[in-house]
């Protein structure tokens, strides 16, 4: 393999990292705080179609981004009134927003396949992208992966040194100790759904404003439920989650190695690479029950209801 | 204000109502979204949900739907009654459908019926068996099986798409991803020469009744019961969780497996990129909406099945388009899981002064 290969695949790989890492912070949060959002698919999608269609009608891909990470708002909201306020089962609230945002997505975005847009272009940082292999990969890139790095750097911050992340995790770990404490739990479980409905909602902006800039019907293919078993993999730290997004980021882009080598196999076996991939994971990981069990939230997926 | 309080037994009564008031909010949103298109809400909801039933093509066309529904979502039922979370009715459907069309492939001159019996059962097994990877993830590695099955959909989207991008296709089809049209004989008989209803529909309520007796009338019924509302008493009465997940998903995976074969080798008549338009996924809301009853997943089966013909119909009236379908199912869940509240809740009126005295009172004990 020669260097120019080498150089795109680690480009394409932080690309395709991107949006899983966007809606995989967005969840950890969600998750931390004891909320288990299954919605994920659903709030990306609509991020995706509202994005792209904000787009398409103003021309202004700044308000498009901001109107992607609205509508999954919006989307986390609707999951929040359900498991929060009105203490439904998480996980059948998160697969209800996951049909309900296929649904509305394609409803919506319906007269929108198709049309093309100019997607958002990268923002190349003088002297540092020149560097050799690395450079183009993390200094040639569009601002929505500048920010996944930001962010990174913010939620480790927040998680750790500050007291709205211990209060986060208080949260998650027994809301009645939290709520003892005076946390007001539901308040910051609110926060920590719509933060990742903001997320989600980015995450699925990227894909159809930057990574692939058009809108088809269940674009994101799973990338949700992905990032999923990216949060349990990481074992809920932000590095993990980079990290592990970065390895199903060239899963995704093999077939671009397996051309540079000039070995021929079906594109469809190839997608199902991150799929399988994601099985082998969650396979490696449950095997060992109490390893798994130590770092996940305590009452995650636990419904809290304030004693009046 | 207002205030939820907990009921001190769960509300039969709600229990049955909440799909009911789900219903009504769906049609009431539905129709406000309508409005909201510039179009007659009451014209609109006839055309959605009482236009596809006016003839009897419209009933056999909801019979064609049902059929599928009703087979994903009775294996659905055992697995939830399980409190097993199966998502891969869908990828299961589509082994099935895969599975079926390739065993139809090897009969394309056959000219008696009966191929269509290893049809259907090498259609059944590999449901069956792709539902068996869910189990082995779930009982031997503790793979959570909400990802899994999740993750096995769509492996098995793209498992069709290998096929009929490549060793399915027909080679006469002119590079279509398609294969061939299977022999008539291999073609599931139909109920009336002038409908496109099959047999298919006596699989669905046959199942329908098989289950019904399983999980009511027997001792594996009710081992399945005990292990989806209390698992520490499964335990302790010693039921083997593990045999009772790998019976609870391998059954659902061959019901779905048949669902998808008679899909194949039914209507669609070959192998094609897109075999099931989220047969698998609506037959998650059906089991919920049907309050995982038989009957009551009967009843869910018709209502999604219009869900699908509805958007068909506003597709061809009103010109909208046909994914209004996906919008229709997901408010019903949506306000289904609102209105399940109401089982175990009750909202009771709180004056304002009320909750004030009783403030002071408690604080001055």
């Amino acid at each position: 393999m020669d260097i120019d290969l080498i150089t795109n695949i680690l480009y394409a790989t932080i690309r395709t990292g991107t949006p899983l890492i966007l809606v995989a912070f967005g969840e950890m949060i969600c998750e931390k705080s004891g909320v288990l959002n299954l919605g994920q698919e659903g709030m990306m999608l609509m991020g995706a179609v509202v994005g792209f269609v904000a787009a398409v009608v103003s021309g202004s891909l700044m308000i498009a981004i901001l109107m992607a990470i609205l509508a999954g708002i919006c989307m986390s909201l609707l999951f929040g009134f359900l498991s929060i306020t009105l203490v439904s089962n998480q996980v059948a609230s998160g697969l209800a927003l996951t049909i309900f945002g296929g649904g509305l997505s394609a409803f919506i975005g319906a007269n929108y396949v198709g049309i093309g847009i100019e997607g958002v272009p990268p923002l190349v940082i003088p002297v540092l992208s020149d560097i050799p292999i690395i450079g183009k990969a993390l200094f040639q890139q569009d601002i929505l992966v500048y920010f996944s790095f930001l962010m990174a750097g913010i939620l480790f911050f927040v998680l750790t040194r500050t007291r709205l992340g211990l209060n986060l995790r208080a949260v998650g770990e027994n809301p009645e100790a939290a709520n003892s404490m005076g946390i007001h739990v539901h308040g910051i479980r609110y926060m920590a759904v719509m933060f990742g409905g903001a997320m989600a909602g980015l995450a699925g902006g990227y894909l159809s404003l930057a990574y692939t800039p058009l809108w088809s019907d269940g674009m994101t293919a799973g990338k949700g439920w992905i990032a999923l078993a990216l949060v349990v993999f990481a074992s809920w730290k932000v590095g993990r989650i980079m990290l592990g997004a970065y390895l199903f980021g060239i899963a995704s882009i093999m077939h671009l190695i397996l051309q540079g080598t000039g070995f021929e196999i079906s594109p469809s076996l190839l997608a199902m690479l991150p799929y399988v991939a994601t099985i082998f994971v969650l396979v490696l990981l449950s095997s060992n029950q109490s390893k798994a069990k130590l770092n996940a939230p305590m009452s995650l997926g636990v419904a809290y209801r304030p004693q009046l | 204000m207002f205030k939820l309080e907990k009921r001190p037994f769960d509300s039969k009564v709600m229990s049955y109502c909440s799909p009911l008031i789900a219903l009504v909010l769906t049609l009431f949103f539905g129709g406000l979204l309508f409005a909201s298109l510039g179009h007659n809400p009451f014209e609109a909801l006839y055309t959605f949900f009482i236009m596809p039933l006016s003839d009897a093509y419209g009933l056999t066309e909801l019979g064609m739907k049902v059929a599928p529904l009703l087979l994903c979502a009775m294996g659905l039922s055992i697995c939830f009654k399980a409190k097993i979370w199966n998502i891969g009715a869908e990828g299961q459907f589509i082994m099935g459908g895969l599975g079926g069309g390739f065993m139809a492939l090897q009969f394309l001159n056959a000219e008696s019926s009966w191929v269509l019996l290893p049809i259907l059962l090498f259609g059944a097994l590999c449901g069956l068996a792709w539902a068996g990877l869910a189990a082995l993830l779930k009982t031997k590695f503790h793979a959570n099986e909400i990802l899994t099955t999740i993750m096995l959909n769509y492996i098995a989207l793209n498992a069709l798409l290998w096929g009929v991008h490549g060793p399915l296709k027909d080679p006469n089809g002119f590079n279509f991803p398609e294969s061939a049209m299977f022999a008539d004989a291999a073609i599931l008989p139909l109920l009336h020469q002038d409908y496109r209803l099959t047999i298919a529909i006596f699989f669905g309520l046959f199942a329908m009744v098989a289950i019904w007796t399983l999980l009511s009338r027997s001792w594996l019924g009710f081992q399945i019961q005990v292990l989806g509302e209390d698992k520490a008493a499964a335990h302790y009465a010693g039921f083997k969780e593990n045999k009772l997940v790998w019976f609870a998903l391998l059954m659902c995976g061959a019901l779905a497996g048949l669902a998808g074969v008679s899909e194949v080798v039914g209507p669609i008549g070959q192998l094609i990129p897109y075999i099931s338009p989220g047969y698998g996924y609506a037959a998650i809301i059906v089991v919920f909406l049907g309050r995982m009853h038989p009957l009551g997943i009967l009843l869910a089966s018709m209502l999604m099945g219009l869900t699908y013909m509805g958007g068909e119909m506003v597709q061809i009236e009103m010109s909208l388009p046909k994914s209004i379908t996906g919008l229709f199912q997901g408010m019903l869940l949506f306000f289904l899981l609102a209105s399940d509240l109401l089982i175990s809740y009750r909202i009771i009126k709180v004056k304002k002064e009320n909750t004030n005295q009783s403030a002071t009172a408690s604080s001055a004990v």
